[in-house]
């Protein structure tokens, strides 16, 4: 009687459901990741292996010595499912691994070498993109804003349409080759070794704007529009009425009333525009050929290097999981009208 | 009797005529659905105008000298025209031109395949979550929830890098389609869920009517504009897939898609070369394409959802 009461105060806790679902994508995405190369019927690895041996080039030295840790780790002769539970318990143990084309580098390192820099880019233009875009739509979404900024943001938010590598084309094509104000491409100079030192960081933020604007002006207008929305639903509510009614000053109405509450979506918000934001800047970081996780996983496909590209996918997704997860779980804290209980 | 065929003609042609001024009067008043629909038909105008009176077979490598610009001669090179090409050539002798005629109908086709599949599985499903609810809808939603918190381009990723020998464009559209049925099915769920408490399928239900046929001849008929508006939405994000791929190197290679045109711009750095007649033209067709299915997207919505029509 007790462990069953337990078990369903369990099942029913909203945390814990959250934290299966978050095991739940996991293991959907790495069965899709396992099964996919299987149903295609080819195999990227042994292609890849039996072109490098025709071309008989760099690699031979190595070829023999990988093909039979390759034959080994795969137990390819063994049945599907002992083969899927090898697999699993190398995901589980975030063991990829080596590269095919770095041979043996493992793939944990490639995408730890590159994982800050993705990271570090992406966090800010978020930031950033979240916070313009939040008071422009704010702004737009406000009877009492003046009739200008119409004219101003609205070209903005249509460019939320736009991916943002091709804003980025444009971006590189004026500011970077007709005008030379910032690098052509590159995470820092050329002949440059990465340390600590002012003139290396000033190199990193003058190498990121190009980049870091394609994306910010490419997502603000996601965040503006989601704003804009709540705004004007949040106009006709009783608080609204009845802070008006109080004869409250407008900038307070403003901010501690309308932008306060219609914020709180938009945080939910955030945590589906991760993954977006991540796929969205691959291309970004392709074309500026900036040293991240997009560059690396283009790089991988073009070498046709699958247990990079296979690694990194997991691990995106393993992140975004886990990024949706934290803010599923922290949303009931900002929002006092979502409980933890079932159902709320 | 002839009389009387005449006024029925004139009725017709009456309401047909109303109709067209009706359906004017809403654009305007929906502008954002109007500039969406000129940029389509403008694009439109530009392949007909293009395939009536261009020669698109200049699509294909080697149609004249490389790295042309605009009407630039090139007397050594006895393929290329006399007076040069309008768009120049690209680093492999496309005629851009001709790239861009072709390529726009290209990409739209797969956007269109993945589309209208995504759409329609997407429906199925939304239809049979929100109908029959219980279990099924418990498996359905979850699956929809995973799915939209992964991204769909990394499972295309995966399935286009195992599929590599060759895509062809119907096949490109295939593949879109696994991940395109996903928000459809989210939204048109949540759509079903409110129709499900209407009076009249609540009739239809007491009248012994079976659940398939209350689903689609009563129900689907009367999500048919909503449906409508989310088809234009999945297109676009279809697009978006699709040419994300092909600009990583994974669509069909011998395709001028413009989603291929960016990756040989990117493939052979066309920026640092100053190209700009090679990479400018196929970023302002994405872009025109992107608007345009936003701003319709945007302007659908408000016309199947009536609660949303008033001025912005």
């Amino acid at each position: 009687m007790a462990i069953k009461n337990i078990l369903s105060i369990i099942i029913t806790n909203y945390v814990f459901r959250r934290f299966l679902f978050f095991l739940l994508i996991i293991w959907i995405a790495s069965t899709a990741i396992f099964l996919i190369p299987r149903l295609s019927g080819q195999d990227p690895v042994k292609e890849k292996l039996l072109l490098e041996a025709q071309r008989g080039g760099h690699m031979q030295a190595g070829l023999e010595e990988m093909a039979a840790s390759y034959s080994a780790k795969f137990g390819l002769d063994k049945p599907l499912i002992v083969q899927y539970g090898n697999y699993m318990k190398d995901l589980v143990r975030f063991d990829f691994g080596p590269s095919i084309a770095y041979f043996p580098k493992s793939v944990n390192s490639l995408i730890g070498d590159s994982v800050v820099w993705t990271f570090g880019l992406l966090s800010v233009c978020t930031f950033l993109a979240f916070f313009i875009g939040t008071i422009a739509g704010a702004l737009l979404g406000w009877p009492k804003s003046p009739n200008f900024l119409q004219y101003v943001f609205m070209p903005i938010l249509t460019l939320a349409a736009i991916p943002y590598y091709l804003l980025a084309l444009v971006l590189i094509y004026i500011f970077a080759f007709n005008l030379d104000w910032f690098p052509l491409f590159g995470g820092y100079a050329v002949a440059q070794l990465p340390e600590w030192s002012f003139s290396f960081v000033g190199q990193v933020i003058h190498h990121a704007i190009l980049p870091a604007s394609s994306i910010v002006l490419a997502s603000l207008g996601f965040w503006a529009l989601g704003m804009r929305g709540m705004m004007v639903t949040n106009q006709g509510e009783d608080f609204m009425i009845a802070a008006e009614a109080k004869g409250l000053r407008s900038i307070r109405l403003f901010f501690n009333y309308a932008v306060r509450n219609a914020i709180l979506p938009q945080t939910t918000a955030l945590a589906l525009s991760l993954g977006t934001v991540f796929t969205g800047s691959v291309l970004v970081e392709v074309i500026f050929r900036y040293p991240g996780l997009g560059n690396t996983l283009y790089q991988a496909i073009k070498l046709n290097d699958f247990f990079v590209i296979r690694g990194m996918i997991f691990i995106v997704i393993v992140t975004l999981g886990l990024a949706t997860f934290i803010i599923d779980v922290t949303y009931p804290l900002l929002d006092p009208r979502v409980s933890y209980k079932k159902g709320g | 009797m002839s009389t009387a065929n005449a006024t029925t003609q004139d009725f017709t042609k009456k309401t047909f005529r109303r109709r067209v001024e009706d359906f004017w009067r809403y654009v305007k008043r929906n502008p954002s659905l109007g500039v969406g629909l000129g940029l389509f038909l403008s694009l439109f105008l530009f392949v007909a105008i293009g395939y009536a009176t261009y020669e698109v077979e200049r699509y294909r490598p080697l149609s004249g000298g490389p790295d042309l610009a605009p009407f630039e001669k090139d007397s050594y090179n006895p393929t290329t025209r006399a007076n040069g090409y309008i768009l120049g050539t690209d680093r492999q002798g496309r005629d851009v031109m001709a790239v861009m005629i072709a390529g726009i109908p290209l990409t739209l086709q797969i956007g269109l395949i993945a589309g209208l599949i995504g759409i329609t599985v997407g429906t199925i499903l939304a239809f049979m979550a929100a109908y029959y609810g219980g279990w099924i809808d418990q498996i359905i939603s979850t699956i929809v929830d995973v799915g939209l918190t992964i991204p769909g381009i990394l499972i295309l990723i995966v399935i286009a890098v195992n599929l590599q020998s060759g895509l062809s464009v119907p096949q490109m559209g295939l593949a879109v389609s696994a991940v395109a049925w996903v928000w459809p099915a989210r939204t048109i769920r949540s759509q079903v869920l409110v129709m499900r408490e209407q009076l009249y399928v609540e009739i239809a239900r007491l009248s012994g009517t079976s659940g398939f046929s209350i689903m689609f001849k009563e129900m689907l008929p009367n999500l048919a504009p909503y449906i409508g508006a989310s088809l234009v939405g999945s297109v676009a994000s279809a697009i978006l897939a699709s040419v994300g791929l092909e600009a990583l190197g994974l669509g069909p290679f011998d395709s001028p898609t413009l989603g291929m045109t960016i990756y040989w711009n990117i493939q052979f750095s066309s920026i640092l070369h100053g190209m700009w007649w090679w990479f400018g033209p196929p970023i302002l067709v994405l872009a025109m394409i992107f608007v345009g299915l936003f701003l319709m997207t945007a302007g659908l919505d408000e016309w199947s959802n009536p609660r949303l029509r008033k001025r912005v």
